[in-house]
């Protein structure tokens, strides 16, 4: 049998490794379908994680955004109606997987969200705002964001 | 899945950030193929430079400390090579530091040494790099706490499942027993996959120790197979 190798924490010291030029922008700001996500990670206790690592992607994008000391992290992408997250942090023996759907993606039929408890599938949906989207991570608590697992 | 997970629990108090930071509530499970199976992230936008495999030739001078190759290679479950994947790799230097600014253990930075590379794994599914071994360093997990060395290691492979991010031991270091990142993980099976083996063969006479780490990634390779 092969056991898969083991993962471990990403830790509190990626932030000189990990990021690289351009890495939140998958498009560029000004091109066509560009729409700018951005939010907020946040722990149990409700305080912001300023230490996690982020990444979104769909078929064909990728990127990567660090929080900053708000927890805060910002992606440009090209409209989809869903984005794979993955969220890497201190604390986070093993990374976590959600989606990101946009507001206008087809919600009432995707077969992801009938998974989920009705109460619950709001977390996955990302919400306009000024300038673009919003889509805070609840790492835990009452909020917690509905995650995948891996 | 009926197979045993060797994997670490996202709640495992004794490492104290889990204690905030794991998710509480189930995670909802979902068919393999509409997440598991899905084709990996596209990292072609992260720049990988041949240079950024050797991590002592990064800056002016050699960096301080105990030269290291450290080489494996990348597999499915299947045991085929995961070819031309990205393989990211960052640690503490030899006196247990890291550039980041976020860490304030008072051990001497090396002006040398950044600490950060990357590379493609080959045809066979090879990385190898060159760099230092890592210093040993205290965190406030608990009293007296101290990492055992490690390297940091990031991977994508061929579907979104293979994601792993994971971090390399060396053998024999006496702070392994006392880790509760390492011990984490409940079965010495799934530690001991952790942990590179010193490699003679791979080491270079007056220049290198190397150290060999095959890393196993979940998912399978998209290409067909004869079955």
């Amino acid at each position: 049998m092969t056991i898969p190798t083991p993962s471990q924490t990403v830790g509190p010291f990626f932030g000189f490794a990990m990021p690289f030029e351009g890495d939140a922008h998958a498009v560029s700001s000004g091109s066509d379908e560009a729409v700018r996500i951005e939010g907020q990670v946040f722990d149990g206790a409700g305080e912001p994680v300023p230490d996690a690592l982020l990444e979104i992607s769909d078929d064909d994008q990728f990127a990567r955004c660090s929080t900053d000391r708000e927890g805060a992290f910002h992606f440009t992408v090209r409209k989809a109606p869903y984005f794979d997250v993955l969220v890497f942090a201190r604390g986070l023996l093993r990374h976590l997987a959600t989606r990101l759907y946009l507001p206008d993606a087809d919600l009432d039929s995707d077969a992801v969200l009938q998974l989920v408890e009705p109460e619950r599938r709001h977390t996955l949906i990302a919400s306009e705002s000024e300038g673009g989207l919003r889509f805070d991570i609840h790492l835990q608590g009452d909020q917690e964001t509905v995650f995948i697992q891996l | 899945m009926t197979e045993p997970d060797f994997e670490p629990p996202y709640l495992f108090p004794d490492y104290r950030a889990t204690q905030m930071r794991a998710p509480r509530r189930e995670l909802v499970r979902l068919p393999d193929e509409w997440f598991h199976q899905r084709r990996g992230p596209a990292f072609g936008r992260i720049p990988v430079k041949p240079e950024d495999a050797d991590l002592t030739r990064q800056h002016r001078g050699e960096p301080l400390g105990e030269r290291i190759i450290v080489t494996g290679r990348v597999l499915d479950r299947d045991g085929r090579p995961v070819r031309h994947t990205l393989v990211e790799v960052w640690q503490a230097n030899a006196a247990g530091r890291y550039v980041d600014p976020v860490d304030t253990h008072p051990a001497p930075l090396d002006p040398n040494f950044t600490g950060a590379g990357r590379c493609l794994t080959d045809d066979d599914g090879v990385y190898r790099f060159v760099t230092v071994k890592p210093g040993a360093y205290p965190w406030r997990n608990h009293p007296n706490a101290w990492r055992p060395a490690h390297v940091h290691f990031s991977l994508f492979g061929p579907q979104l499942a293979s994601r792993l991010v994971t971090q390399m031991y060396f053998p024999g270091d006496p702070l392994m027993p006392l880790d509760p990142i390492l011990n984490s993980i409940a079965d010495a099976r799934g530690r001991n996959l952790l942990v590179a083996r010193f490699d003679p063969q791979t080491t270079e006479p007056e220049w290198a120790l190397a150290y060999r780490w095959d890393i196993i990634l979940r998912g399978r390779d998209a290409t067909p197979s004869e079955s």
